[in-house]
């Protein structure tokens, strides 16, 4: 019995293994990016969900003396202007700052996907003004509507959100648009609606599953995006307010003191967001290579 | 010739309903969203009665869009775009009270000398790093540029800043870590933009420091903006260089260099063009965060110190000026465009 198991798990690993580097050989090297983007987004989600056990200190608390060094004492990242131990804060930001970038990604997704679906299907007046819209959000820098509208609303998790949310959809509308008048003139839409299939079925049933791999691409790429117009918003004085632990805003209080050497309030936070947005890029890019494979060079 | 006078025609007409929805929305967010102006400015627990002096100052008891009781356009909206249409942007609400118009004006050319040296930056390293990727495709050189153009996008620009800062000014005390020039310097500005004015009128001691002051600042926001462009001529020379007048040249014995960097660059080109045009928008928002990083006495650090002061029509102002900028920005990068490509006529 025992034999039969073994050799049944050896050929589960082989199986997983092979198509783990099979994938490489089919999709070439971008395959390996994606892999190292989930990884590292993995390892962000675990570093999430248990973040009260893996921080040493709590985040809030002056646990050691102002300004200690990297490595002395327990503090790996050492303390800052007050007292508080970078690794925590480090630790616990990354909650905060997932939570808006994907709130914010997900309320755009849902807004610019059904507008694009609905504009592009039906086209017409809507169809232009819809657009003419869209291009001109899409034009304007994103950071500066997000700081208006940041300004505006105040602080918090939800204001936040919605302020970041609010630049990204037109980025789906158009992909979505796009897919949408590219695909309705295929001859099986036709067909479909010479047989009597409502609008909504034809979006629903043709034109949505074309979508959903540019979708999802864009989606990872949002969110990287939305990570650093979060760390962005908080540098400038806009995120969620302090004594929250977040990456941009111990950026911010940290640069104060960055012209005396102390060169640890700045760096740990700032490798944090760039491996974050990193992960979500590699992720993004890979897929966008292996779901729309650009014809071999 | 028809064509190209209809296309510019039919362009610049289009800049006005995209300008519109711009400045409405500017007008949506910094008026019909939530959050009283007013109390912003002078914070929830002042007195009711000057709170509402404040209001009337702004306009804000006027209803936002339109007046049903008599004139339908005697309404925040209208008003808006009656004194935009003057270029009136008001006047700051705090300290000196001055133009919102002149405050800009002299805090735009700060800007405007960063991006100008920065997008340099970024198309000298995006375009020649793009076109080397391409040239040696499936080298480590290709490998290590598309990692880099990938990595630096992830880097948030401030951060790149602070650790730019943090080597070359503090650690090695090579460049200044803040301001356009050294304190206590006189500058005769023609221009606005310290280092040309500096060469201008023989300042070389100004022409030093500004160029010392405007280094670090330039080249993390230069750098922070290459990778999308290195990755974009990539593709786009691996696409050029496929094409049959590529083949035709090297079979007429022009050298390797020549093919690429000539012939096949300025083709890719179009496109780039394009994404300059884009990159604009990216351009200022990354100005307005190392702005802030480096203290830079521009447009973006105007705009976040005073909506940290809640100066509502020095915010409002500023990003209305900033919608101008794009809108204005981006009809010359498509007439340009449409120049240069016959194929686009729309």
């Amino acid at each position: 019995m025992a034999g039969i198991i073994t050799h049944k798990s050896a050929r589960i690993i082989a199986g997983g293994l092979r198509r783990f580097f099979g994938g490489a050989k089919w999709h070439g090297v971008e395959w390996y990016l994606a892999a190292l983007g989930a990884v590292i987004i993995l390892a962000v989600l675990i570093v999430i969900l248990f973040a009260p056990s893996l921080a040493p200190y709590d985040p809030l608390e002056f646990v050691g003396k102002p300004f200690m060094k990297p490595g002395s004492e327990g503090f790996l990242m050492g303390t800052d202007n007050l007292g508080r131990d970078v690794l925590s804060r480090v630790i616990h930001g990354s909650k905060v700052v997932m939570l808006i970038a994907f709130t914010a990604t997900v309320f755009s997704a849902v807004v610019g996907i059904p507008l694009g679906l609905i504009s592009g299907y039906f086209g017409g007046k809507l169809d232009m003004v819809l657009n003419l819209f869209m291009n001109a959000i899409y034009s304007f820098p994103g950071l500066i509507l997000a700081i208006a509208m940041a300004a505006v609303l105040g602080p918090g998790v939800l204001n936040i959100s919605i302020a970041i949310a609010v630049i990204y959809v037109p980025t789906y509308f158009r992909v979505v648009r796009g897919h949408v008048l590219s695909v309705k003139e295929e001859l099986y839409v036709e067909a479909a609606k010479t047989l009597g299939a409502s609008d909504f079925t034809i979006i629903a049933r043709y034109v949505f599953p074309n979508v959903i791999a540019s979708i999802a691409v864009i989606f990872s790429l949002n969110i990287a995006d939305a990570i650093l117009t979060e760390a962005g918003l908080s540098f400038l004085g806009l995120g969620i307010a302090p004594p929250s632990p977040d990456w941009g805003l111990d950026l911010s209080k940290g640069k104060v003191f960055l012209p005396r050497g102390y060169w640890w309030l700045v760096t740990y936070p700032g490798i944090m967001i760039s491996l974050v947005a990193l992960g979500f890029t590699l992720l993004g890019e890979g897929l966008s290579e292996i779901l729309n494979p650009r014809l071999k060079e | 010739m028809r064509s190209i006078l209809s296309y510019l025609i039919a362009r610049i007409l289009l800049t006005i309903p995209m300008l519109l929805i711009l400045l409405t929305v500017v007008f949506v967010v910094l008026r019909v969203m939530p959050g009283d102006p007013a109390e912003s400015i002078l914070g929830a627990h002042a007195p009711k009665d000057q709170i509402e002096l404040v209001r009337k100052n702004l306009g804000l008891d006027k209803p936002k869009f339109i007046n049903l009781h008599g004139n339908p356009f005697d309404s925040q909206y209208f008003s808006y775009l009656y004194h935009l249409i003057r270029f009136d942007l008001g006047n700051s609400m705090i300290w000196s009270k001055r133009p919102v118009a002149t405050e800009i004006k002299e805090h735009f050319p700060a800007t405007l000398e960063l991006t100008l040296v920065s997008i340099t930056i970024t198309i000298l390293i995006g375009v020649f790093g793009g076109a080397l990727a391409a040239h040696k495709q499936k080298t480590v050189l290709d490998y290590g540029l598309r990692i880099y153009g990938i990595l630096i996008y992830s880097i948030p620009v401030f951060w790149l800043g602070l650790m730019l800062q943090l080597i070359f000014g503090v650690f090695m005390g090579w460049f200044p870590v803040s301001g356009r020039i050294g304190s206590g310097l006189e500058l005769r500005t023609v221009t606005g933009l310290y280092v040309f004015d500096a060469l201008v009128t023989g300042n070389w001691t100004g022409l030093y420091s500004s160029v010392k002051h405007l280094a670090l600042p330039s080249i993390t926001l230069g750098l922070s903006l290459s990778g999308i462009f290195v990755r974009l001529t990539r593709a786009n020379m691996l696409h050029t260089l496929k094409q049959d007048f590529v083949t035709a040249a090297r079979v007429r014995g022009l050298p390797e260099r020549i093919v690429v960097y000539r012939h096949a660059l300025k083709n890719a080109f179009i496109p780039i063009l394009t994404m300059m045009g884009m990159e604009f928008a990216l351009l200022l928002a990354g100005a307005v965060l190392t702005e802030t990083t480096f203290s830079w006495p521009g447009m973006g650090r105007y705009l976040i110190e005073r909506i940290l002061y809640r100066d509502f029509n020095a915010v409002q102002g500023g990003v209305v000026f900033f919608a101008l900028l794009v809108s204005a920005v981006s009809l010359v990068v498509d007439i340009i465009y449409a120049a240069i490509d016959p194929r686009i006529r729309y």
